[in-house]
């Protein structure tokens, strides 16, 4: 047996109820490690960049990387890969918690959904059994509830994964989550499922533990190693179990950087209010953490007597100062309803700023809102439309659920929408941090933050402190970003890691798990590979350059308070700068780039 | 006066805002020993909002923001 996979694969056609067991195609698997890597090659491989995302034809990816499960730490992840209803190009969402361990587990490398049920549907898996079994009865109920009572049915030591009423709708923020508050939250990939009409896959597993490691007492070391980086480390050792990724908050208001008011402003008077050290005073219960996690970053929180799991540093931004709002118990809240409809906790309050300088600039009428104008500000506003959207009725309700996008599409002000390739962006003002902005404008799947966590060395001082207003060689930072993230996700791996581990470590984790003899160099060419096969994917999906871009305000309005006044993203001196890093022409590889990745089979397409 | 804003963990040992007179400070490292932080719990180091070595010169009405290794995303 290959070292770390178990070189099998469910293809589950839900049209006509048939599941056939394929091998992994191990040469395949190695060259794109597994995962994110692997996912998006069988995609590509298989047309789906031509199909429309919400059709039968789409097909939905759960993948696991050879590190998924490992005795190593951080190792709960596993993604979906699909084509984005949201997008329109590659999607990858990247989850914790258990249910990928399990997955794994029970002796899978990857479930490849195809077609869509006549009824609603959900998979059990029990180690080499897999079911489809009748949903009927679950319709419309939420996430959490849905978790509780397929534990209830197929025992505790069952992982649910899930879609909510908004997934059921195929609303184009739909998240999927697992293991109760994890959510693969990204690009619409609950929409996706619902499409097919699949609310759920259960799993479980006899395995406690992977069995087919190539190398065992190598991947001790390795593991030990990383174990004792992780712990040393102040970030990955102390500080996000004690503050979460909540700490950001304060940080990124005080240097500028914290979009207000849907980007209108770049500093929230009101930052501290809704900071984590005021989540971790008010309202934490504990830490949480995923499989064999021992960075516990996650958030348990007090929510009006309900104990749940807390925002993330990006909800408590995009509920709180993008929407003018500092009542940190109402943003629990609304993280709250996110994951009980399963909705992308930034997408939605991110379009629902969108709206509000739409309803501020006298776009959307009041008649229109239903009985809750969108003030900023306010907490009705921001608890209902959560509500709404997560389970929309009106026009509205719809046009929000649909993304910022089409929302501000619709009422002919695309402007408004902060949106790279119709996906909200996160909470670092581009305008403000330089090499942020890179990462933005070039991430496969949309505006998005950990394709190429540029924070790290331009904010946060990891590896080292770069200047955050100079584009001085962050074109190059940002490629090396995205290509070791690539590697990460595709192992298995939690990206949080990277505060401590640098390439080294995980290439002497993934060589021990899976027996190869990678050196960190061909590592990261695997991520370079990786990342070129997803621009290929997002070619063929009909992705043009003018794609690679930034919304007009944060090149042409700048900075109007706080520190950063006055700045503006320098996008056109660094994306040229980033293409010739990677050998792009026009924003695509050219024939000698796929051909120096061995990529020769997307040359001439 | 000069506002030294201390976050996360080192709110454990010092106050969010602590307002300092300007005398016998020159430079962010001034700050520092005025407040007793040892300047090896600080990783991140702004003056009025941009990141800053100690030896930087601050002055009156400056806002010193101090903080310990932090991470997120």
């Amino acid at each position: 047996m290959a070292g770390a996979y178990y070189e099998k694969i469910a293809r589950i056609n839900l049209t006509t109820g048939e599941i056939r067991v394929e091998p992994l195609d191990l040469e395949l698997a190695h060259k794109f490690i597994g995962g994110r890597g692997l996912g998006t090659k069988i995609l590509y491989d298989e047309g789906v960049a031509t199909v429309d995302p919400l059709s039968p034809e789409n097909k939905l990816i759960y993948i696991t990387g050879p590190m998924t499960g490992a005795s190593a730490p951080s190792t709960g992840r596993y993604m979906v890969v699909t084509k984005s209803p949201l997008t329109g190009m590659i999607a990858c969402s990247n989850s914790g918690g258990i249910w990928g361990a399990k997955l794994k587990y029970a002796g899978w490398d990857a479930i490849i959904v195809e077609g869509q049920a006549p009824e609603w549907t959900y998979i059990s898996i029990v180690d080499d059994k897999i079911e489809l079994l009748d949903a009927r009865e679950y319709l419309g109920v939420m996430s959490e509830e849905m978790d509780a009572k397929l534990k209830e049915k197929h025992g505790a030591d069952a992982s649910v994964l899930n879609i909510g009423p908004a997934g059921e709708k195929q609303v184009l923020l739909a998240a999927i989550m697992n293991d109760k508050d994890r959510a693969a939250g990204r690009s619409g990939v609950g929409a996706v499922m619902g499409s097919k009409k699949l609310k759920a896959i259960v799993v479980k597993a006899t395995r406690k533990s992977l069995d087919n490691i190539a190398d065992v007492d190598a991947l001790k070391v390795a593991a030990k190693n990383a174990l004792d980086v992780l712990k040393a480390n102040p970030v990955t050792g102390a500080g996000l179990r004690q503050l979460g990724t909540a700490v950001l908050v304060n940080i990124v208001n005080n240097i500028g950087a914290f979009p207000t008011k849907n980007w209108q402003e770049s500093y929230y008077d009101k930052g501290e209010d809704i900071s984590g050290e005021t989540l971790a005073e008010k309202y934490l219960v504990k830490p949480g953490a995923c499989h064999r996690c021992p960075i516990a970053c996650g958030r348990v929180v007090n929510v009006n007597g309900k104990v749940v799991g807390g925002p993330e540093y990006e909800p408590l931004w995009a509920y709180g100062g993008n929407c003018g709002n500092n009542d940190l118990n109402v943003i629990d809240e609304c993280n709250m309803l996110c994951n009980e409809y399963g909705l992308d906790a930034i997408s939605v309050p991110c379009t629902i700023a969108a709206a509000m300088e739409l309803y501020q600039r006298g776009y959307i009428k009041e008649e229109e809102c239903a009985g809750v104008p969108l003030e900023w500000g306010s907490t009705k506003a921001l608890v209902e439309w959560t509500k709404r959207m997560g389970n929309p009725e009106t026009e509205l309700d719809w046009l929000m659920s649909s993304g910022s996008a089409r929302l501000c599409e619709h009422y002919g002000h695309p402007e408004i929408s902060m949106s790279v390739k119709k996906q909200e962006m996160p909470a670092y003002d581009a305008r403000a941090i330089q090499g942020i902005g890179i990462t933005y404008a070039t991430s496969n799947r949309g505006g998005c933050h950990v394709r190429g966590y540029m924070i790290s060395p331009e904010v946060l001082g990891l590896p080292q402190q770069l200047d955050r207003t100079v584009t001085t060689d962050k074109a190059a930072w940002a490629k090396t970003f995205q290509d070791l993230t690539a590697v990460i996700d595709s192992m298995g791996h939690c990206l949080f890691t990277s505060f401590a581990m640098g390439a080294k470590e995980y290439t002497d984790l993934l060589n021990a798990a899976t027996g190869t003899s990678w050196t960190v160099e061909q590592v990261l060419e695997i991520g370079d590979r990786i990342y070129n096969i997803e621009r290929m994917f997002n070619k063929a999906a009909g992705m043009k350059p003018e794609d690679d871009r930034l919304p007009k305000r944060l090149l042409e309005e700048p900075v109007v308070n706080g520190p950063s006044t006055g700045m503006t993203s320098k996008l056109p001196l660094t994306l040229p700068e980033y293409y010739a890093a990677r050998g792009w022409v026009n924003a695509f590889p050219t024939d000698e780039t796929l051909k120096k990745l061995g990529l020769d089979e997307c040359v001439g397409r | 006066m000069i506002e030294v804003r201390v976050f996360a963990t080192l709110r454990q040992g010092w106050d969010k805002v602590t307002m300092l007179c300007p005398e016998d400070i020159a430079c962010a490292g001034d700050v520092l020993k005025k407040m007793g932080i040892p300047a090896g719990e600080v990783s991140i180091l702004l003056v009025n909002g941009f990141h800053q070595k100690p030896d930087f010169p601050v002055k009156d009405g400056d806002i010193v923001a101090l903080f310990p290794p932090v991470g997120g995303g």
